[in-house]
Protein backbone atom coordinates (compact mmCIF):
# COMPACT_ATOMS: atom_id res chain seq x y z
CA UNK A 1 0.00 0.00 0.00
CA UNK A 2 0.95 3.50 -0.46
CA UNK A 3 0.33 6.67 0.61
CA UNK A 4 -0.88 9.52 -1.91
CA UNK A 5 -2.78 12.59 -2.45
CA UNK A 6 -6.30 12.50 -4.20
CA UNK A 7 -6.05 15.64 -6.80
CA UNK A 8 -8.86 14.89 -9.08
CA UNK A 9 -11.86 13.02 -10.45
CA UNK A 10 -12.26 10.93 -13.50
CA UNK A 11 -15.76 10.43 -15.12
CA UNK A 12 -16.55 7.67 -17.27
CA UNK A 13 -20.27 7.06 -18.78
CA UNK A 14 -19.67 4.32 -20.94
CA UNK A 15 -17.45 1.52 -18.66
CA UNK A 16 -17.25 -2.28 -18.34
CA UNK A 17 -20.70 -3.25 -16.35
CA UNK A 18 -18.52 -4.29 -13.25
CA UNK A 19 -17.81 -0.44 -12.45
CA UNK A 20 -21.03 0.55 -12.45
CA UNK A 21 -21.21 3.04 -9.82
CA UNK A 22 -18.16 3.16 -8.92
CA UNK A 23 -16.45 6.60 -8.38
CA UNK A 24 -13.20 7.06 -10.07
CA UNK A 25 -10.38 9.36 -8.34
CA UNK A 26 -7.11 10.74 -9.62
CA UNK A 27 -4.41 9.80 -6.81
CA UNK A 28 -0.59 10.97 -6.60
CA UNK A 29 1.83 8.96 -4.95
CA UNK A 30 3.24 10.87 -2.35
CA UNK A 31 6.59 9.89 -0.29
CA UNK A 32 6.72 10.50 3.77
CA UNK A 33 7.51 13.63 3.56
CA UNK A 34 4.44 14.00 1.33
CA UNK A 35 6.29 15.36 -1.86
CA UNK A 36 4.95 13.74 -4.94
CA UNK A 37 6.63 11.22 -6.90
CA UNK A 38 5.93 9.18 -10.00
CA UNK A 39 2.34 9.81 -11.98
CA UNK A 40 -0.54 10.06 -10.82
CA UNK A 41 -2.62 6.91 -11.43
CA UNK A 42 -6.63 6.64 -11.56
CA UNK A 43 -8.20 4.24 -8.59
CA UNK A 44 -11.75 3.03 -7.46
CA UNK A 45 -12.10 4.54 -4.23
CA UNK A 46 -13.79 2.09 -1.34
CA UNK A 47 -14.48 4.45 1.64
CA UNK A 48 -15.71 7.68 0.30
CA UNK A 49 -12.83 9.95 -0.07
CA UNK A 50 -12.47 13.11 -1.76
CA UNK A 51 -10.43 15.65 -3.64
CA UNK A 52 -7.27 16.96 -1.59
CA UNK A 53 -7.30 14.24 0.97
CA UNK A 54 -4.40 11.98 1.88
CA UNK A 55 -5.09 8.78 1.69
CA UNK A 56 -3.51 5.20 0.97
CA UNK A 57 -3.94 2.95 -1.76
CA UNK A 58 -2.94 -0.89 -2.61
CA UNK A 59 -2.41 -2.23 -6.08
CA UNK A 60 -2.44 -5.37 -8.05
CA UNK A 61 -5.21 -7.74 -8.08
CA UNK A 62 -6.12 -7.52 -4.08
CA UNK A 63 -6.98 -3.80 -5.47
CA UNK A 64 -10.35 -5.77 -6.40
CA UNK A 65 -10.96 -7.49 -2.80
CA UNK A 66 -12.75 -4.78 -1.09
CA UNK A 67 -15.32 -5.45 -3.93
CA UNK A 68 -17.12 -8.09 -4.98
CA UNK A 69 -14.19 -9.59 -5.61
CA UNK A 70 -14.23 -11.96 -8.52
CA UNK A 71 -16.37 -9.15 -10.39
CA UNK A 72 -14.40 -5.85 -10.19
CA UNK A 73 -11.24 -5.31 -12.75
CA UNK A 74 -8.97 -2.27 -10.37
CA UNK A 75 -5.49 -2.59 -10.18
CA UNK A 76 -5.90 0.68 -7.65
CA UNK A 77 -7.90 1.02 -5.39
CA UNK A 78 -8.41 3.81 -2.17
CA UNK A 79 -8.54 1.70 0.85
CA UNK A 80 -8.24 3.85 3.81
CA UNK A 81 -8.00 7.66 4.49
CA UNK A 82 -5.30 9.01 6.54
CA UNK A 83 -7.01 11.07 9.99
CA UNK A 84 -4.17 13.47 10.11
CA UNK A 85 -1.07 14.10 8.06
CA UNK A 86 1.06 15.56 11.02
CA UNK A 87 1.21 11.97 12.08
CA UNK A 88 3.09 11.07 8.80
CA UNK A 89 5.31 14.37 8.87
CA UNK A 90 6.35 13.08 12.41
CA UNK A 91 7.01 9.42 11.19
CA UNK B 1 -5.55 1.97 -13.63
CA UNK B 2 -4.15 4.22 -16.07
CA UNK B 3 -5.03 6.61 -18.18
CA UNK B 4 -4.47 5.80 -22.00
CA UNK B 5 -5.50 6.83 -25.73
CA UNK B 6 -6.16 4.68 -28.58
CA UNK B 7 -3.95 4.53 -31.59
CA UNK B 8 -4.97 1.87 -33.39
CA UNK B 9 -5.57 -1.88 -33.83
CA UNK B 10 -3.93 -5.59 -33.83
CA UNK B 11 -6.05 -7.93 -36.42
CA UNK B 12 -4.94 -11.80 -35.13
CA UNK B 13 -6.58 -14.93 -36.84
CA UNK B 14 -4.05 -17.33 -35.00
CA UNK B 15 -4.27 -16.86 -31.74
CA UNK B 16 -5.60 -18.30 -28.25
CA UNK B 17 -9.06 -19.58 -28.73
CA UNK B 18 -10.32 -17.96 -25.95
CA UNK B 19 -9.35 -14.24 -27.46
CA UNK B 20 -11.94 -15.38 -30.32
CA UNK B 21 -14.14 -12.35 -30.92
CA UNK B 22 -12.16 -10.02 -28.26
CA UNK B 23 -11.44 -6.89 -30.21
CA UNK B 24 -7.25 -5.54 -29.48
CA UNK B 25 -6.45 -2.48 -29.71
CA UNK B 26 -3.59 0.03 -29.39
CA UNK B 27 -3.40 2.15 -26.66
CA UNK B 28 -0.16 4.47 -25.35
CA UNK B 29 -0.17 5.35 -21.88
CA UNK B 30 -1.06 9.34 -21.49
CA UNK B 31 -0.83 12.12 -18.56
CA UNK B 32 -3.77 13.17 -17.03
CA UNK B 33 -3.40 16.77 -18.97
CA UNK B 34 -3.67 14.92 -21.80
CA UNK B 35 -0.04 14.79 -23.26
CA UNK B 36 1.32 11.72 -24.46
CA UNK B 37 3.72 9.50 -22.86
CA UNK B 38 6.01 6.98 -24.75
CA UNK B 39 5.42 3.07 -25.25
CA UNK B 40 2.49 0.96 -26.13
CA UNK B 41 0.20 -1.63 -24.73
CA UNK B 42 -2.12 -4.26 -26.49
CA UNK B 43 -5.11 -3.93 -24.99
CA UNK B 44 -8.33 -5.73 -25.15
CA UNK B 45 -11.72 -3.69 -25.30
CA UNK B 46 -14.26 -4.16 -22.82
CA UNK B 47 -16.60 -1.55 -23.79
CA UNK B 48 -16.83 -0.61 -27.31
CA UNK B 49 -13.98 2.11 -27.22
CA UNK B 50 -13.26 4.04 -30.83
CA UNK B 51 -10.15 5.19 -32.25
CA UNK B 52 -8.35 8.15 -30.54
CA UNK B 53 -10.65 8.05 -27.42
CA UNK B 54 -9.36 8.41 -23.85
CA UNK B 55 -9.80 5.02 -21.63
CA UNK B 56 -9.04 3.64 -18.89
CA UNK B 57 -7.00 0.40 -19.11
CA UNK B 58 -6.64 -1.93 -16.13
CA UNK B 59 -3.12 -3.74 -16.17
CA UNK B 60 -1.94 -7.16 -15.14
CA UNK B 61 -4.10 -9.96 -12.95
CA UNK B 62 -7.21 -7.53 -12.68
CA UNK B 63 -7.71 -7.29 -16.29
CA UNK B 64 -9.11 -11.03 -16.24
CA UNK B 65 -12.03 -9.54 -13.79
CA UNK B 66 -13.84 -7.33 -16.73
CA UNK B 67 -16.86 -8.98 -17.32
CA UNK B 68 -16.47 -11.66 -20.71
CA UNK B 69 -12.58 -11.65 -19.69
CA UNK B 70 -13.58 -14.79 -17.18
CA UNK B 71 -10.42 -16.78 -17.87
CA UNK B 72 -9.36 -15.04 -20.86
CA UNK B 73 -5.27 -14.94 -21.35
CA UNK B 74 -4.96 -11.01 -20.98
CA UNK B 75 -3.03 -8.29 -18.92
CA UNK B 76 -4.28 -5.09 -20.01
CA UNK B 77 -7.62 -4.26 -20.70
CA UNK B 78 -9.87 -1.17 -21.92
CA UNK B 79 -12.78 -1.22 -19.22
CA UNK B 80 -13.96 2.52 -19.65
CA UNK B 81 -14.37 5.76 -22.20
CA UNK B 82 -13.52 8.59 -20.31
CA UNK B 83 -15.87 11.58 -20.53
CA UNK B 84 -13.77 14.31 -18.54
CA UNK B 85 -10.85 14.45 -16.05
CA UNK B 86 -10.83 17.42 -13.29
CA UNK B 87 -7.61 17.89 -11.77
CA UNK B 88 -7.10 20.25 -9.04
CA UNK B 89 -3.57 22.17 -9.74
Amino acid sequence: MQLARIIGTVVSTVKNESLQGRTLLVVQTVDRNLESIGKPMVAIDSVGAGVGELVFWCRGKEASFPFKREDTPTDCTIVGIVDSEEHVRRG
Amino acid sequence: MIIARILGTVVSTQKDERLTGKKLLIVRPINVDGSDTTGYVVAVDTVGAGFHERVLVVAGSSARLAQGMKDVPVDAAIVGVIDRVDVEQ
